[in-house]
């Protein structure tokens, strides 16, 4: 990173700190509630960005994580529900992302079908699917995830309720942002994955079997939002109900390229979109805008619009070159 | 004491429709530097492929240190001490010269990647071949000379007793290309082997111990620098006597009909690619522009032939300005081209040789009328083409995908110059086709000049622009260093304007 960009980073954490002071003194309460909401919404984009970045730095595109998202939502709760263990619930839906990812990478990296219509099949039929079996009747039974408050940092002013006192899947998603920052870019795994995003035939000439990890990267990223859909049926929300996920799993593809494909970035990002989502609640909560509420449910969205449009002046951001095309030997 | 480092055995490789190697032979020792010359499509490619483990041999045996050995990848010749220089780099441009040295054999600590201890080995590494290099740089934001010096590391990295380089002064100029022959010899010195894959005559005399040459896919003659020479080399490797030169008579210059006059163009990325650039071709001379490629010849082309807009600048053809004008504008006028890239710009692969054949009138009389195209003519014009320019194929009717490198050019050649045309554009004109081919193509492109056509020639093979032209434009750096008489240039000087050195 350049120091320039290092300081237009620290300026704006800057800038935001001191708007949060103000908008705090201002109203405490309205203000820690749109940024535990933040926190909130940022997670499952977050989890979405990270399945994104894997799959795209080995090269290959997931469209399909809306579908994912839903899909092991569904899991989750239904399993959640049979078992009555919250936890077992969680496995299902990460075993549903893994599953859902496999079944991406053998299209799309077995089969060498085109990879935005694979990833069209995962959304479609994650639709199709849960609509079909989408029990009504069927309900948590237990409660959904509850707080943790992280000892004494949970009673701080603010930080305390939006970062310290928060539900066990969010702990773990910030946990796993560190993790696969590390694995990106520190381990060799990380290394090999992005040589083959970016230079398929020279990572093969060294002897990296290209489509093997690009299959295991693929269904392991599936895994990551996997967990997504568990988080968001049994801890944002605490059921399932017909296409929950709502265009968070494009959302969170956004997400990812404005965060230039790290975890950091990305949450960074996520934080962002997940402040226009918890605005847009809190607008809608207190009636604060005299209009229909679907218009102001569009916020989040038209502002990804807008920000994915002006992207382009924050700086060049270059895809993976490898991006979206398979790879043939030799 | 080893015999054979590397070598095959009655090795046999068959694609369909092609027998790529046929019965082939060859035994690399310790400490030596073979040779294999052949043109394109001899089976060079293959043989390297065999050799290193891309490819599994249908009959036949590979080598290593005198033993059969039945590689089933890259990995496992590798891990036998085989390193392989590609044509095309394999590198990752984003990532850093330490990564892409160790990458898929990374020194590891507590389960990370240790960068700190590969930067040791790696400057440890080009300290005891001198082969210098900054481990933190950028590989996109390397000369091509240091990325293949990266590629010679990456393999020595590995313990390789054997480097394969695969025509490796292609993208040099001469002082590199020179001093890549001397590093070469050197890394013999410590008991290392090279395979050598080149179709330049000149390197192969300078360089190699052995000399195998191949053709059609079989070794068709074995020899030393000392006892053959290039005409020996050349005939061995086309199967008949050539002409290395094409005699030209002297040009005879008149009024200038392509005058381009501070002309600035931009490349994909937006970045300045051509600078100010001013130039004129007069009717019936040959202006050579030489140079390593990527530095702006594309961009050049390009602008001239209506393809690129330029940003600055003016270009005009017999008086007219065309500057920014399309390609069916500039086409109008009487400029032919043929472009660098054949398949991507030269042929559509899946139309028949006659529909390609009026790909630049097809919306012209007699060829269509009122937008109906009129089968009869076209086929009759095609025909004449062929039968012209000598484009072997079974039919006209069958797709220009089914054609040999050579076939497709001399198809393109035909179709660009069945007009009277004014400026003709040949950029790369002979790439990658055999010597019969180029042989034909280099007379024809001389006898437009004779017919009076002004002719701008763009290649990065030296030896083609100081055999036809007669001016020469070096460029380097998106300017033209210097424009020489082509009486007067010779190797060395050219050489030196070409890796931007004036005095």
């Amino acid at each position: 990173m350049r120091p320039r960009q290092k300081q237009l980073i620290y300026a704006g954490l800057t800038a935001i700190l001191i708007l949060i002071w103000i908008f705090y003194s201002a109203d405490d309460l309205q203000t820690t509630a749109v940024l535990a909401g933040t926190v909130r919404a940022a997670t499952l984009l977050a989890l979405g960005a990270m399945c994104g970045m894997i799959g795209e730095r080995s090269g290959v595109v997931n469209i399909g994580i809306e579908g994912q998202f839903l899909l092991s939502a569904f899991a989750a709760f239904t399993i959640a529900s049979m078992t009555g263990s919250l936890f077992m619930g969680t496995l299902a839906g990460v075993g549903m992302g893994l599953i859902m990812g496999w079944l991406l990478a053998a299209m799309a990296v077995g089969l060498k079908v085109d990879q935005i219509i694979a990833g069209t099949v995962l959304n479609i039929s994650a639709l199709g699917l849960t609509s079909f079996f989408y029990d009504r009747s069927r309900s948590l039974g237990i409660g959904k995830y509850t707080n943790i408050d992280l000892g004494p940092l949970a009673e701080l002013p603010l930080v305390g309720t939006v970062l310290f006192s928060r539900p066990p899947l969010t702990y773990l998603t910030m946990v796993l942002l560190v993790v696969v920052h590390i694995a990106l870019f520190r381990s060799v795994w990380g290394m090999r994955t992005r040589a083959i995003g970016e230079h398929p035939g020279a990572a093969d000439t060294v002897g990296i079997d290209v489509l093997k990890l690009r299959y295991f990267n693929v269904t392991i990223a599936g895994g990551l939002a996997g967990f997504g859909g568990s988080y968001l049926a049994l801890e944002a929300v605490g059921t399932f109900s017909r296409a929950m996920s709502g265009g968070r799993g494009f959302l969170a593809l956004a997400v990812m390229i404005f965060g230039r494909r790290t975890p950091f970035g990305a949450y960074a990002a996520a934080l962002f979109f997940g402040f226009t989502t918890a605005l847009q609640n809190q607008f809608q909560l207190n009636n604060t805008f005299d209009i229909p509420p679907q218009f102001v449910g569009m916020l989040p969205f038209v502002v990804t619009i807008v920000v994915v449009a002006l992207s382009g002046l924050f700086g060049s951001m270059r895809d993976p070159a490898a991006l979206g095309q398979s790879y043939e030997k030799g | 004491m080893t015999e054979t480092l590397l070598g095959a055995r009655k090795v046999r490789k068959e694609f369909p429709g092609v027998l790529a190697n046929d019965d082939i032979s060859i035994s690399l020792q310790p400490g030596r530097i073979l040779a294999l010359l052949g043109e394109n499509g001899a089976g060079k490619s293959t043989l390297v492929n065999i050799l290193f483990g891309m490819y599994r041999p249908d009959e036949g045996h590979v080598i290593i240190k005198d033993e059969i050995v039945d590689l089933r990848g890259p990995d496992e010749a590798i891990s036998r001490g085989i390193g392989m220089v590609h044509q095309h780099f394999q590198l990752v441009p984003p990532m850093r010269v330490v990564e892409n040295i160790v990458l898929g054999a990374e020194p590891t600590r507590r389960g990370l990647v240790d960068l700190d201890e590969a930067r040791t080995r790696v400057i440890a590494l080009s300290e005891r071949y001198g082969l210098e290099v900054d481990p933190d740089a950028l590989v996109e934001d390397l000369p091509v000379g240091m990325q293949q010096r990266v590629e010679i590391l990456k393999a020595l990295y590995r313990d390789a007793d054997v480097l394969i380089l695969d025509e490796p002064t292609g993208v040099l100029t001469p002082q590199e290309a020179d001093h890549l022959l001397g590093v070469l010899r050197e890394l013999t010195e410590t008991g290392l082997g090279i395979v050598f894959i080149t179709h330049k005559l000149r390197e192969v005399l300078a360089i190699a111990d052995d000399i195998v040459v191949l053709r059609n896919g079989q070794v068709v003659g074995e020899t030393r620098p000392s006892d053959t020479d290039e005409s020996d080399l050349a005939e061995m490797m086309v199967g008949r006597n050539v002409m290395l030169q094409v005699e030209k008579s002297v040009s005879r210059p008149g009024d200038p009909v392509l005058e381009v006059k501070e002309l600035e163009v931009k490349d994909d990325r937006g970045q300045i690619a051509l600078d100010s650039l001013s130039f004129e071709v007069r009717a019936g001379e040959i202006l050579g522009v030489a140079g390593v490629e990527g530095n702006g010849q594309r961009e050049l082309v390009e602008a001239i032939t209506g393809l690129r807009a330029p940003s600055v600048g003016v270009m005009k053809i017999e008086g007219e300005e065309l500057t920014g004008e399309s390609p069916r504008q500039i086409t109008k006028k009487g400029v032919a081209h043929i472009p660098e890239d054949r398949e991507k710009h030269g042929v559509v692969a899946i139309y028949s040789l006659a529909e390609n054949t009026i790909l630049n009138r097809y919306h012209r009389k007699p060829f269509s009328i009122r937008g109906i195209l009129r089968r009869d003519v076209i086929r009759s014009h095609a025909q004449d083409v062929v039968d012209e320019f000598d484009v072997r194929t079974p039919s006209i009717s069958v797709p220009a995908s089914s054609l040999s490198g050579g076939n497709k050019q001399k198809l393109i050649v035909g179709r660009e110059f069945s007009d009277d045309i004014k400026l003709l554009i040949a950029a790369q004109p002979t790439r990658g086709i055999d010597i019969g081919a180029i042989e034909f193509i280099h007379r024809r492109i001389l006898e437009q000049r004779d017919k009076g056509a002004a002719v701008l020639l763009v290649s990065a093979e030296l030896d083609e622009i100081l055999g036809l032209s007669d001016r020469i434009a070096v460029l380097y750096d998106g300017k033209i260093m210097d424009v020489v008489d082509a009486q007067e240039a010779n190797r060395e000087q050219i050489g030196l304007l070409m890796a931007g050195i004036t005095d």
